[in-house]
């Protein structure tokens, strides 16, 4: 039996790759592409007769294998269907970090999840509040609700959009400039930065077409995505490249830290750094590039 | 449990085992098909009597063709064959009790 050890609600999370939990091909040696999560799935990859055998596959991989510092999320099946409850029962069971559910449209939903995600705490005897918990949107009243979905429970650690079935809600394609999702992709991050979560994007699924995956990526970490759901371990790579602080923005980062501290503890507010003018409210964003500039393995200071 | 009818898990993927169970009257009867049968057959015999052994399956005959699978999915594939067997696979499986 491998313990995981608890948790972290906020952690780096710039890649989380799908996986099959019915194939013991590909789950039993998922940690080894460096992703930060994986997502063991339940629902759309698992045949509907296939469910059972899924549920008893994921059990044993996540108190066999040991997934190190990878977090394993499971993608649990919609509300709507006769499994969820079994899933919930056997994710907490089998101690996976979180849960994500599929096709949530209200905070409702999410409180729904959250009962019976308690009730096997207690069943299992798994410490209360351990399993945490995401929010798929894939419906248009998904998107609207988005707010009281992200802000629905201290589990909460993020939220997802999930573009084929957004899309095809709109009537839309995958377009090149990613208009077709740009207001649904806009509303989400503003919601999960109101309700102080994660923001996740959704699967890009031509592995052909390269070009129009990498101007995905760089328009998602333009809008101020935190990371990117992925179908294939080869598009892990360039996530981490593009999500990865550049070397200005580290020294910039530490510089303000620095000069934050020297400053206020001299009793000074308000300051200039390289000729910008600098208070309180850069310091978390400037924090948060030298985590995740450790994180990359760029940046090996204290300061944070 | 008793196996109740004949049930089936798993597929012949690398990787993965598929177990048939079939309701038996003389113990266990074990039939062991390996690509790795040199290796390991005794380890995976020895898994797959443990498994049947901890769900309390006294008879049955059981097929196991094996195309490298991990103990833990041997494991999942024995109980969910045996489960499948009681119509017992879909809900209320006593995780962390006899299936661990």
């Amino acid at each position: 039996m491998i313990p995981r050890p608890k948790p972290e609600r906020f952690r780096l999370r710039r890649t989380m790759m799908f996986m099959n939990a019915q194939k013991p091909g590909l789950i039993k040696d998922a940690y080894i592409y460096g992703c930060d999560s994986i997502m063991l799935d339940l629902e759309d990859a698992v045949a509907e007769n296939q469910k059972d055998a899924a549920r008893f596959s994921l059990y044993h991989a996540l108190k066999t294998i040991d997934y190190g510092g990878t977090e394993v999320i499971v993608r649990i099946n919609g509300l709507d269907t006769p499994h969820w409850q079994e899933d919930i029962r056997v994710c907490v069971a089998g101690g996976a970090d979180g849960i994500r559910i599929a096709k949530c449209e209200s905070a409702q939903d999410v409180l729904t999840v959250e009962k019976a995600v308690e009730a096997a705490e207690e069943e299992f005897g798994v410490e209360k509040g351990r399993t945490l918990l995401m929010a798929a949107l894939e419906s248009p009243k998904g998107i609207l609700n988005a707010y009281e979905i992200c802000a629905a429970s201290p589990r909460m650690f993020g939220v997802a959009i999930s573009g084929g079935d957004f899309r095809k809600c709109m009537q839309t394609k995958p377009q090149p400039d990613g208009v077709d999702m740009l207001v649904a992709r806009g509303q989400m991050l503003i919601a999960a930065r109101a309700a102080g979560i994660q923001c996740f994007d959704t699967v890009f699924t031509n592995l052909d077409d390269q070009a129009g995956f990498e101007a995905e990526v760089l328009q998602n970490k333009a809008m101020g995505f935190d990371g990117k759901s992925l179908i294939n371990p080869k598009q892990i790579r360039f996530v981490h490249e593009v999500f990865a602080p550049t070397e200005k923005e580290i020294l910039q980062a530490e510089k303000i830290v620095r000069a934050y501290r020297e400053q206020s503890a001299a009793g000074v507010g308000v300051f200039t750094v390289d000729g910008k003018m600098i208070d309180i409210a850069f310091i978390p964003g400037a924090e948060r590039t030298l985590k995740l500039a450790r994180a990359c393995g760029l940046w090996e200071g204290d300061l944070v | 449990m008793e196996i109740v009818k004949p049930a089936m898990a798993g597929t012949l993927e690398s990787s993965d085992a598929q177990i048939m169970v079939e309701p038996g009257e003389n113990g266990i009867e074990l039939f062991l098909k390996s690509s790795v049968m040199n290796q390991y057959g005794r380890q995976i015999k020895a898994t797959v009597l443990e498994t049947l052994e901890r769900l309390g399956v006294k008879n049955a005959r059981v097929t196991v063709v094996d195309k490298g699978a991990l103990d833990c999915t041997l494991k999942a594939r024995v109980e969910c064959a045996v489960f499948r067997s009681a119509d017992a696979s879909e809900k209320d499986i006593p995780w962390g009790g006899a299936v661990r």
